[in-house]
């Protein structure tokens, strides 16, 4: 396909459909991509109240993904769409999934933020924890620009960021088992680390999904499991 | 008013878009997807029609496969229709209509001189947009071709024959007890179904069909859907439908037809999901038609 646009219906109203939910599916990415970035921020810099605002944001973007998913069935069900915007249809359905779970994990970085914060204590393990979550912030903004312009050599690009992801992580688990046996005092603040660093983890792989959702809008393949 | 502007009559190669934006066809475009079979029951190839001096339809080569139903989208004057009609020498009715290229069934070339046309349209059926029952009796519409081309030997024989066929084309439990009343007494759906049955009395081995449920009813519809899945076990079955989403239910394979020209054949599937040219992704998107 030379290039993705889903204008030009017969029905305007399809096009002012369509662009509606691009739109609001944009801005879940956003508010999603802000609850990371202050989750993150929330763990360093022990911010509990910020990290308040991120568990707040939460609902937010649960009824974001509910309304989303609303609005595609209703065009399926009044529109019968096929070809690219049957692909585009059904990829929203499981974009608002992944990015409605990538909030969670964002939330679940700031619950451990807020248990870090009443800890105190040594900043150890803080620096694997702004290494990935600098990649992963980066990637989904990645994955968002590029699902805005329908560029998937750019979703293929992100998809190897992934990779980098999942290998940082390792590392990290194995420095933050180091502290752990260095200083067993250390198990739980290490453990809440450690969780932390999963989630972004498992954030990268949510990007991921999202990324594969780009290229079979675009190019109707199916790249999952390959 | 402007009359220098004739350049209207040369055939469009191109399709305007909603907006300004409009497709390229190139005029030597080359029909994408799979057109050919390697179990054809029927074989066009470089097929030209022309109406008069206006030519209706561009270099079409197509197999339809045995048993397989192919669906023709397209526009309105896109040429499916006459593309249809050529399949059983419909055309040769319409004054001043002119066709090349070859057409074969089963290898038989259908537009050889010696070809018995009546004989060619009971081993080739068609079924129309509006049903169109003889003013004759039920049994009488489904027994007159059987009767005229001498495939029943005795009453019992046509009995047995307007029964299976009216069965075949499920509608027997709601006429067996009327079968002597007039056909032109049932609902639109019903006699849709008994054109269908009238059609498959004479056992033939294609059926085409011209839009056949554009004049229905949902529910009718849908009994005529289900049925063509149940005929394509005995039948090939090429319709020709405005509507997209009944090729989408009905067809193994979908064939697009813009302008007089094939642009794309491909399985159903891949044409409602991924559709290789962009002409069939605007059409079945609802960009232009």
């Amino acid at each position: 396909m030379a290039n993705m646009t889903f204008e030009n219906h017969i029905m305007k109203q399809f096009d002012e459909e369509i662009e509606e939910i691009r739109t609001r599916l944009m801005e879940m990415g956003g508010k999603v991509e802000q609850q990371l970035q202050n989750a993150i921020k929330a763990v360093s810099e022990a911010d509990s109240s910020l990290a308040q605002e991120v568990i707040e944001q939460e609902q937010v973007v649960d009824e974001m993904e509910v309304e989303i998913d609303e609005s595609c069935i209703l065009i399926i069900a009044r529109r019968q769409p096929a070809a690219s915007d049957l692909r585009l249809i059904m990829m929203v359905t499981k974009a608002v999934n992944d990015l409605e779970r990538i909030g969670d994990e964002a939330n679940k970085i700031a619950n451990h933020a807020i248990l870090l914060s009443e800890d105190g204590g040594s900043t150890r393990g803080y620096p694997e924890i702004r290494h990935i979550g600098t990649s992963v912030v980066k990637m989904l903004a990645n994955v968002l620009d590029a699902f805005a312009r329908f560029d998937a050599d750019a979703a293929l690009q992100a998809i190897e960021e992934d990779k980098q992801i999942d290998l940082d992580y390792k590392t990290a688990l194995r420095e933050l088992v180091t502290y752990m046996m260095e200083d067993p005092r250390s198990i739980s603040r290490a453990l809440n680390i450690l969780w932390v660093v999963r989630s972004l983890e498992r954030i990268g792989d949510h990007a991921k999904n999202l990324c594969e959702q780009i290229v079979f809008v675009v190019k109707g393949k199916d790249i999952r499991h390959k | 008013m402007n009359t220098s502007n004739i350049a209207e009559k040369e055939p469009k190669t191109t399709a305007k878009l909603s907006s300004e934006q409009t497709l390229e066809i190139e005029d030597n475009h080359i029909t994408v997807g799979s057109c050919f079979s390697d179990n054809p029951k029927m074989t066009m190839r470089n097929v030209n029609v022309f109406y008069a001096d206006k030519q209706a339809i561009f270099d079409v080569s197509l197999d339809i496969e045995k048993n397989e139903v192919i669906a023709m989208i397209g526009p309105s004057g896109c040429g499916k229709s006459t593309f249809l009609r050529t399949l059983n020498r419909m055309n040769d009715t319409v004054d001043g209509c002119r066709m090349d290229g070859d057409i074969c069934m089963d290898g038989d070339d259908l537009y050889a001189p010696k070809l018995d046309v009546v004989e060619l349209r009971a081993r080739v059926g068609m079924v129309f947009q509006k049903p169109n029952p003889f003013p004759k009796s039920i049994y009488d519409n489904v027994a007159y071709g059987p009767k005229i081309h001498g495939l029943a030997d005795s009453r019992v024989d046509l009995d047995e024959i307007v029964e299976n066929s009216l069965r075949k084309a499920s509608l027997w439990e709601e006429v067996k007890e009327r079968l002597h009343q007039p056909g032109t007494g049932l609902s639109g759906g019903q006699q849709q179904r008994l054109c269908i049955a009238r059609a498959i009395a004479v056992s033939p081995e294609v059926i085409l069909m011209d839009e056949p449920c554009s004049a229905l009813d949902p529910i009718a519809t849908a009994k005529i859907e289900e049925l063509i899945e149940e005929l394509s076990e005995n039948f090939t079955i090429a319709i020709v439908t405005h509507s997209m989403q009944q090729a989408a239910r009905v067809s193994h394979r979908t064939a697009y037809f813009h302008l007089g020209k094939l642009i794309e054949v491909n399985p159903t599937e891949q044409v409602f999901t991924m559709p290789q040219h962009q002409l069939t992704e605007a059409y079945i998107t609802g960009r232009f038609g």
